[in-house]
Parts: C-alpha cells; structure tokens; sequence
C-alpha cells in the first residue's frame, strides 16, 4: 500500500517537484520504503511506496514502455495475475511483475472501463500523454481514499487531505454542512469532506480531469433486486457458494511478496478471514488482536479460543484507557475528521504491534457485518417492524430488551419510553431511513452544542434531505432489510470504519488492510441473497455461519454478537488524562474556535468530572468536540505547525508543545 | 418544598443534564420525549436524581411518560410521591 499524490496546472506552468516532494512528505507514513515524483510539463505525480508486490521492480511512479501512460497507484489489484496472463496473450509485454503494470496496460487495452475489471482495493491516477488527461479512479466500496481540490492555478489529489494542503493555495476551512453530517450520521456524504473546497471521490466513482474540466462518473454502486428477486431456498448449495467465493477471495488477497498476518477480534468474521488464510498457507499464521483491561470491551477469552482452534501464532496488547486519550490527537492527525467515538484508537494501536512485529499486510475482517447481516441495526429494525404490526404486544418489545443485554438504558425501560426511543411510529415506519432513525436522530442531538453563529449559518440545513438526493432511484422498491444495508454499506463503512477506524489507523504505520468479505464478487453475491438467509429470524449471518460451520470454534459461532466498542469519554478525566484536554476545552479555546458554545461545552465537561453517569449521547458530544478542535487546531492555517514538524521523514507529527 | 422551588430544581437538572444548558426555549409542558430532549440513559439519569433528590422510591412501573414526560408532569409526580410519605 501507498501514498499517492498529483498536481495537474490549467495555466500550463510546470509542476513544481519541489511542492510533490513536499506533499508526498505529508503522507510518508503510507509508504515509508522509498518515494518517487514524476513530472512533465504542467503534470506532477507522486508516490510514497510501501513495498508489497515486486519489491525490486514496482517503482512508481510507473511509466508504461512507449512513454505515452504514467501511473501512480495505491493498493492492490488482486486478480492482476489473471489480468496479466490475459493481457500476455494479447500480445502485452510486462517489464516487471506488479500490479501497477497491469493496470497500466489494461488501461491501454480499455480505456476508461478498465476499472470494471478489477478485483481489488485501490485509489490511482493515469496520465494519458497523448489526450492530455488525467484520469483517476477509487475502488467499489472505498476502502483506499482519495481527495481533491481545485486553486486558481489547477488540480491536486492525493491519498489524504494534508498532503493537499501543502500547497499554500489551498486552505483547511472546517465545511459547517460537513459538520451537520458527522453529527447526524458520523461521517460526510461524498463527495463532501470535514473541509470546504476539499473534496473525495466518492467510491465506485472514476474522474477525468482534461481541459474541459472535471468529470466524475459512477461505474459501480451497490444495488438489490426488487422484492421476492432474491436467491432463496437451497440453503446448503448457497452455503457452498458463498464460502468458494470467501476462500477465493482470501487466497488472492494472500498474493504479496511479504508475509500476511491476520487481525484476530474473538468475532466470527475475522475468525472466518483467518481460518481460511490458515487453510490456505498450510503455515502457522501470525495473528493480532487488541485486549482491554475493562471486561465491558474485553474479548481475549474468545481470542485465544481462535487463535488455538486455528494454530495461530498469536499476539496482543492491552489498550488501556490512558493510551486512549494519549493517541487521540493522533488519530485525528490520520483521519482528518471529527469523530463521535475513541474507537479508531485500538486501531492505531493495534497497526503498531503489526508493524512492531515485522508485518506490513493483514487479513481483516471487516465487510462482513454489512455485506450479510449482521449489525445488530438490521435486526433491532426488523424487531421494530415486527412491534409496529401490533403496538399493543407486550412481547414483542422484549425482543429489544433481549438484543441490548448490556444497556441498562433499555433493560430497565418501560414500554411507553421503549417505543418511543425506537421510533415504533406509522409516520417513522414510511421513513426510508427507518433503520437508523433511532441512532440519527439521537446522534443530531449533538448539535445542542453548536455556538449560535453555527447554528445561524446552518440556518434550516437538512443533512436527511441532502442523503434523500443520493438515494438510487430504485431504493423504495427494495426491501426494508436491503435498504438498512444499503444505508449502511455506502455510508458508514466508508465514511467511518474503512477509513477512521480503517485505512488511516492501518497506514499511520504503514501497514495495509485487506478485506475477503469486501471482495466485489462477494458483496454482489450477498446483495442478491434474500434478508431471510442473512438473518434468519433473529439469527445474524445465518448464511455464513452455516457456510463456515466448520471453520470456527463452536464456541464463536454460538456467541452472543459483541460489537466492537472502546471506552469512551472517562478516559479523557482520569487522573494523569493528557494536557491537551483542559486546554481545548477551555471556554478561551472554545471561543476561540467558535464553532462550539462555551457555556454548554463547560457543562458537558463537568458532568464528566463529576462522576456522575454519563450517557451515549454524552460520550459522542465529548468526543465530537475534543476531536473537532484538534481538526482545527492541527489543521487550519493559524496553526500549522504540527505540518512543519510532520515533514520530518517517518516521524511522527508531535503535538505536546503546540497548544 | 414549594412546587415552585421543586420545578425550579427539576428544570436545572432537565436543562444541565440533557440540553448542555440550553433550554431557554423548554416549556414546563413541552413532552421531553418529543423534542428528543431525553433519550433511554437520561430516564435513568433522570430517575436516579430524582430518588435522590427527593429522598422517594420509583418502581419500574411508574417509569412512564405520565409521570415523567415534561417538567410540569415530573413536578406533579414527585409531589405525589413526597406527599405520600408525609
């Protein structure tokens, strides 16, 4: 995996070399083994290599043999060994044994469709000489980034926004309707991002850049049959087809020229991931995992019931609450937003011991939860529908209780207040986002917060309608199920997990994810299965538990669903809690930044302090603001330190002495 | 304790605990479930205090909107209870 970055100027100046090192500088911790810029004429291209695949011949950027094509790419095309063999025997010549290449003369072969082939995980650009185009594409579900921006001389992209902001054209302005939409439903719509002016392309998304301007076009989105077109029945043979492809899709992302590890949560989807990597390797895997000192969070016991049911040779770290609020302010120095939860930080922490050991590549398993139905949003939403047929039912609101073991908030809730915190309503049943109205509208309450000049600028700013403009035109023919996936498959798992919690945590030490169950051919598989076989009644990932039966310990199949949480707020008042807390907290910097209201951020700060309980919505509101004023503070121009100091080849940016 | 003073107290608590201090706009019979004023911690939170405060014991069953569901309920509700243990 890598860094890329690239400028392209309108007014026909050349590319400054002196401003792509420095923005490739911003982003070495994505490829720390050697770099590379390319320019030619009015067009630079950059490139930090992490060294996966042809170790000795994949420099980038990477010129194709006539000259005519220049690629700078980051992440993997799986299949390319296919790819390649086809391309052989239409006459291609391969200088080298990459990826990168393969792609290149794919593009020659394609054009712009090229992209359509691809099994893989990827953010690059191709300049194409003889159109004098540049053209870029992201991946199907976005697991690799990629941003840009515009300034009166040209065009910039590049894998993360810092290395945008090197150039002193472009400035880091907080966006207010980013910040509704974090505050709604934790991450921005594409191709919005935290900053005005900066934008991503959104996954499944290709750009053209030329002298007509930029064009983006969708070349893959996530679609569902209508109602009743779905696989069903033969369970067994579906079964069996699911888990061809899960096993094929987990030995092409073993292709690399570097050992694969495995991240090991105690769940059944990275317990599936590595199974079938042990089945394949033959050797003992190396696998990873995070333990908590807190049992609230803790999975060790099912860790270690994986790690010996597959032979791994297994290790881990305690993540203690500490550390949590130490890294904070690096995590948000990788992930370039406002978040409303710590846990991103075990994240960080975790590509540490990865890289510590040796390791630059893991399996994961995340996709799985999204792709075949297991969050437990899928099922309290199947439980509210089932309610909403008969409101008067004592029972069926008890299917909640049972979901939510662990919040006392619903255990001890009576109806009346049950129904009406899981929006069990007529009106709320036709919402097209029935499925995540509870979490949403809790989440939007966050917005309490905001200084009244925020609230004046956002004025009658609706985030739900700005999603309402996204939806594909055939969203109400599926079915509820299908469209509480669809909400969550284009929205949080790029937006949040693949990237705060995902990609960034990973490449801040340069260690690179890899994704089986986010493998296109599975994701199309599962959208065409019926929600009977995801969840069957109430039982999450029906279909591939009964695929990969055999795979697992028992006892991971038969647990109860734990997701994966972090402690929250109280980690930021503990004693020892790092001194940047108080200091961005402080109604000065507070109004200074003027984005939250002193007064309300002083109260919240105090119900913390004062040990008394603190709720959901308390913990996202801490962690919202905490992480907002570090965006501020790291990266709005007043303050741009912390760039300077991160220009220092491999180090990481320091904050303690820049408050 | 005056139901003046009782709905004073409640309404601070209301305000600081769920509205960061922001309830200028809070009427005494606006439904806190309604406007999203209170979510499933804060009946507890809200419960908690209230037992404390008051020195009065809540049963499961009377956690319900109306008893709890605005200030003017909530002060109608624990003069009910503190009466009761005149």
């Amino acid at each position: 995996m890598c860094g890329i970055c690239g400028v392209l100027n309108f007014d026909s100046s050349p590319a400054d070399a002196g401003l792509l090192t420095e923005m490739v500088s911003t982003i070495r911790h994505r490829g720390p083994d050697e770099y590379g810029i390319y320019t030619d004429a009015n067009l630079g291209l950059g490139h930090a290599r992490l060294s996966i695949i042809d170790l000795s011949g994949g420099h980038q950027p990477m010129q194709s043999t006539n000259g005519n094509l220049v690629i700078t790419f980051n992440g993997e095309i799986f299949n390319y060994i296919e790819l390649r063999q086809e391309l052989q025997q239409r006459g291609h010549r391969f200088a080298t044994a990459s990826d990168t290449e393969v792609i290149l003369h794919l593009y020659q072969e394609e054009g712009e469709q090229c992209v359509h082939r691809f099994n893989g995980q990827w953010a690059f650009a191709i300049w194409d000489r003889n159109r004098q185009k540049l053209f870029l594409s992201r991946d199907r579900i976005g697991i690799r980034p990629l941003f840009y921006t515009q300034t009166p001389r040209g065009f910039l992209f590049a894998s993360e926004i810092k290395a945008l902001l090197a150039d002193s054209q472009v400035s880091a302005e907080l966006d207010l309707h980013a910040l509704d939409q974090i505050f709604t439903f934790w991450t921005t719509i594409p191709p919005r991002t935290a900053f005005k002016n900066v934008a991503q392309l959104p996954p499944g998304c290709s750009l053209v850049v030329d002298q007509n301007g930029l064009r983006v076009k969708r070349y893959w989105s996530l679609a569902f049959p209508p109602e009743g077109g779905q696989f069903a029945g033969h369970e067994e043979e579906l079964a069996n087809n699911l888990r061809d492809l899960l096993l094929d899709a987990t030995k092409i992302r073993l292709r690399s020229d570097v050992p694969v590890g495995a991240y090991l949560s105690g769940g059944i989807d990275s317990t599936v991931t590595t199974a079938l990597a042990a089945s394949i390797v033959g050797d003992r895997l190396r696998s990873f995992s995070i333990s908590f000192d807190d049992s609230e969070y803790d999975e060790t016991r099912f860790q270690q019931e994986a790690s010996t049911f597959l032979h791994t040779d297994h290790s881990s770290f305690v993540c203690t609450p500490a550390e949590i609020a130490e890294a904070i302010p690096q995590i948000i120095w990788h992930c370039e937003q406002p978040i409303l939860r710590t846990a991103p930080a075990p994240m960080f922490l975790l590509s540490r011991l990865v890289r510590d050991s040796g390791f630059k590549v893991v399996l994961t398993g995340e996709g799985a939860d999204e792709v075949l139905g297991g969050y437990d949003i899928f099922k309290e939403a199947k439980i509210r529908r089932f309610w909403a047929k008969n409101l008067s039912s004592h029972l069926r609101p008890l299917l909640l209780k049972r979901l939510y073991p662990y919040m006392d908030g619903v255990q001890r809730q009576s109806l009346a207040y049950l129904r009406h915190f899981f929006r069990v309503s007529e009106t709320d049943l036709a919402s097209p986002y029935f499925s995540h109205l509870p979490r949403w509208e809790l989440t939007a309450r966050l917005k309490l917060l905001f200084s009244d000049n925020v609230r004046h600028q956002l004025g009658n700013y609706s985030a739900f309608d700005d999603l309402a403009q996204t939806l594909p035109a055939d969203f109400s023919s599926w079915c509820s199920f299908n469209q509480a996936e669809f909400l969550e498959t284009t929205g949080l798992l790029p937006g949040y997990i693949l990237s705060s919690q995902g990609d960034r945590m990973a490449m801040a030490h340069s260690v690179e994810g890899r994704f089986p169950f986010l493998d296109h051919r599975v994701v199309d598989f599962a959208s065409r299965l019926s929600p009977n076989l995801k969840m069957k009644a109430l039982a999450e990932k029906y279909l591939l538990k009964c695929a990969c039966s055999r795979d697992v310990p028992r006892a991971i199949l038969k647990r109860t669903k734990q997701p994966y949480r972090a402690p929250e707020g109280k980690c930021f008042f503990s004693r020892g809690a790092p001194e940047y807390v108080d200091k961005l907290l402080s109604p000065h910097s507070i109004q200074r930044n003027g984005i939250f209201d002193p007064r309300a951020v002083g109260i919240l700060a105090d119900k913390f302090k004062s040990g008394r309980p603190v709720s959901t919505k308390d913990n996202m509101a801490l962690i919202g603001v905490l992480s907002t004023q570090l965006l501020l503070h790291q990266f709005t121009r007043s303050s741009w330190r912390s760039f300077d100091l991160c220009k220092q080849w491999q180090s990481e940016p320091k904050f303690a002495n820049s408050w | 304790m005056q139901t003046v003073a009782i709905g004073t107290e409640i309404r601070e608590f209301v305000v600081t605990n769920f509205l960061f201090g922001k309830g200028d706009d809070l009427s005494d019979d606006e439904s806190l479930l309604d406007n999203g004023v209170i979510d499933s911690t804060g009946v507890l939170e809200l419960v908690s205090y209230l037992q404390e405060r008051f020195d009065i014991h809540i049963e499961d069953d009377e956690i319900i909107p109306a008893n709890l569901d605005s200030i003017h309920n909530l002060v109608d509700y624990v003069g009910r209870k503190t009466s009761n243990l005149r």
